[in-house]
């Protein structure tokens, strides 16, 4: 394993050096994330090479209207929260989730699976599960709408946050983040979509994209991969996640989420609205759709919080730049979502970097 | 079977009221299988005559959800965990109390089941039940069964643990691999299954610790890596001694499946709780001693050195050299903790 990593280096290395300047790449997704400083990567990366964090973590990037749109929801009696753990503690307006508050309307789920039975065994209520993730949680959801639509559920309903990863790497290189170099793809959402997604950018915006598993040595490799194309003058798509990343990817579960869902206008922190970066219910499942039930706007804007996450999230500030971070926001006083999530960039920069 | 005989074999209220049911449910059920020799009428307190003054007393709950786990239930742990709070500060177990709180509509088969577990980890462990309370509350004021056991050691004289007793040089052990339990009760819980069986490491360590602590001098302190995991552990002994920690990743032993479920599920697997292993940190000088008489041990076959105290510092990290060679600091963990797993 040393040899390995001792190759990967001096690629990585040749590289800084035959460039002349820093290098930038962007891992995309939470879980990269924190591996990487789980595993202690950075240390072992030449100086010259700089990591950004992506917008990859699904509690991040939710914006914070519609925190707040949950948070009102959570205040009914009519309605039941069904929510995976990270959610939360998501601060929003007057509180979140986990305040006193709400306990008795809010459920931690562990899938979308959860939420239909609560849905079947609470029918005084209506469910409204907290739809989050990328495309690595979208077919769960769609398969939860279908099962509500056929066996007639309801009091079954989702606040769809669904995300798309591509149009949001697009929207960083179209002008928000200009500086990065190349992307560590994220290996959960390539293992749906296959890496054949990320041809464009490698095409169009020339910028290398290169999918990495989660093991150290993945990911080290991934970035030895990124570095080679680069000091080669090459942009061009690569897996080192063979064995999980195809490059047409999951089709079967690529079909479920278009069989129930459209691309829609989405809002993101930090990066403001996306076209066609979201997932909307189709019109045959709309008395599913919470939006639509209670009247919510998807696009609301909403006030912010003074935390700089979405900032954080394009990669144009390091955690530490923040005026709030481990100062006025910590992981037991989170003030942006990034902080709260076990796969946020504060977080994970206030549990594993040195801070002496 | 009729339906009045269908409800005796249950917990009833009645069961904690002081009666003729309460009654039966000491004597018969729990008195009988814990096989205790005891005076004819049962008194107030224990009576129990020490041959030292010199005695050491802990207490702790038990609300472990499922109450049967691969490797133990909550019985054994109820035994165990008090025993290993005993053991890592330097005592020999000598007497336990023990005090159930059930929930009505419990099956007394459950709670016969969990009184043998109880039973059987006390007499191999040699130690004594010599008082204890059963409450009965009404259903969904307690999940099934609730024990707290109290327990009463003497403290070996060769026994002088403390956090001041701790010194930069000194080396850190670990008695075995880290995460069984919590992940073992984890995926039950949440009935992930595995190809690899997963099983808690609940055991009483007490038998090791106290061969450590007459075999060898310079042992400075002890601590059992529950909740919170290894990760809390060498935080407590950082701010409470002000000394950094270093450790190193390729001498932690983790079990493969152990590790695989905790990435599977997320988990930082130093965070994740134990119930049979022990932290020591020892002089520099006895520590391949210590280690020895470990791997002698059935519990401490895969004991390593894990690390050392490194100097003084105004903020105090534990610091990990990780299996690629970089670093990370290992944080005291947030407090929300996986759900009942003691």
């Amino acid at each position: 394993m040393l040899e390995r990593i001792y190759k990967a280096q001096t690629i990585m290395a040749n590289a800084c050096k035959k460039l002349g300047r820093q290098i930038n790449i962007m891992e995309v997704c939470g879980t990269h994330t924190v591996s990487i400083f789980r595993n202690g990567i950075r240390w072992t990366l030449p100086d010259g090479l700089n990591l950004l964090s992506g917008p990859g973590c699904p509690v991040c990037v939710t914006d914070q209207a519609y925190i707040d749109a949950i948070l009102s929801l959570a205040q009914r009696d009519d309605c039941l929260i069904a929510t995976y753990g990270d959610m939360i503690r998501v601060p929003g307006k007057g509180g979140s989730l986990e305040t006193d508050a709400f306990k008795n309307n809010v459920r931690i789920v562990l899938s979308s699976e959860d939420a239909l039975q609560l849905a079947r065994d609470n029918k005084e209520k209506i469910v409204v599960f907290v739809a989050v993730g990328f495309e690595t949680t979208a077919p769960a959801t769609a398969v939860a709408v279908k099962e509500a639509s056929k066996e007639n559920i309801d009091n079954f309903c989702i606040l769809c946050g669904h995300k798309l990863v591509v149009p949001a790497m697009e929207t960083l290189l179209s002008g928000k983040n200009d500086k990065i170099d190349g992307f560590l793809c994220p290996g959960h959402v390539s293992t749906i979509i296959g890496y054949g997604a990320f041809e464009n950018i490698a095409k169009q915006y020339r910028r290398p994209c290169v999918v990495a598993g989660f093991e150290p040595m993945q990911i080290i490799e991934g970035l030895a991969e990124i570095c080679r194309q680069l000091a080669e003058g090459e942009s061009s798509v690569k897996s080192v996640y063979t064995a999980a990343v195809c490059e047409k990817g999951n089709q079967k579960a690529q079909k479920i989420i278009k069989d129930c869902f459209d691309h829609a206008q989405g809002r993101w922190r930090g990066l403001g609205n996306i076209d066609k970066s979201t997932l909307k219910l189709k019109k045959q499942y709309s008395r599913f759709d919470a939006y639509i039930r209670f009247g919510i706007d998807p696009l609301a804007k909403s006030d912010e919080s003074g935390c700089r996450c979405g900032d954080v999230l394009c990669g144009l500030i390091k955690p530490a730049d923040c005026p709030l971070f481990a100062k006025d926001c910590t992981p037991t006083k989170p003030v942006g979502p990034c902080m709260v999530s076990s796969e946020g960039t504060c977080a994970a920069y206030y549990k594993y970097e040195r801070r002496k | 079977m009729t339906a009045a005989m269908a409800e005796t074999k249950k917990i009833l209220l009645a069961h904690g009221g002081g009666g003729q049911l309460a009654d039966e449910l000491i004597r018969k059920t729990i008195l009988a299988r814990l096989g205790e020799k005891r005076p004819e009428g049962l008194e107030d307190s224990a009576k129990i005559n020490l041959s030292s003054k010199s005695i050491c007393f802990t207490t702790d709950s038990y609300v472990v959800k499922p109450l049967f786990f691969n490797g133990g239930d909550i019985g054994k742990l109820a035994v165990c965990g008090t025993l290993n709070d005993l053991a890592v500060a330097g005592a020999i177990p000598v007497a336990l109390s023990l005090s159930f709180i059930i929930e009505t509509g419990l099956e007394i088969d459950i709670l016969e089941k969990i009184i043998d577990s109880i039973a059987k980890t006390a007499r191999q462990n040699n130690v004594h039940i010599v008082t204890g309370d059963t409450k009965t509350v009404d259903a969904g004021q307690a999940d099934k069964i609730f024990i707290n056991t109290a327990g009463i050691g003497i403290r070996l004289k060769t026994a002088d643990l403390g956090f001041d007793k701790i010194k930069p040089g000194d080396k850190i052990i670990l008695s075995g691999s880290i995460g069984d339990h919590g992940i073992t009760i984890l995926s039950e819980r949440q009935d992930i299954k595995f190809q690899t069986t997963l099983k808690s490491d609940c055991a009483a360590v007490s038998g090791l610790t106290s061969k450590i602590l007459t075999g060898t001098t310079g042992v400075r302190f002890m601590r059992d890596p529950t909740r919170g995991g290894l990760a809390a552990t060498l935080n407590e002994i950082c701010r409470q001694t002000g000394l950094d920690i270093e450790i190193k990743q390729s001498q932690i032993p983790v079990k493969p499946a152990v590790q695989a479920a905790a990435d599977m599920l997320g988990f930082d697997v130093l965070e994740i709780a134990n119930e049979g292993k022990f932290v020591a940190v020892v002089s520099p000088a006895c520590a391949e001693k210590v280690l020895r008489i470990c791997k002698k041990h059935p519990l401490g076959k895969k004991a390593k050195i894990i690390g050392q105290i490194t100097g003084a510092s105004d903020t105090p990290l534990v610091e990990m050299e990780t299996i690629i060679g970089g670093r990370r600091i290992v944080q005291m963990p947030y407090g929300r903790e996986l759900p009942r797993i003691c």
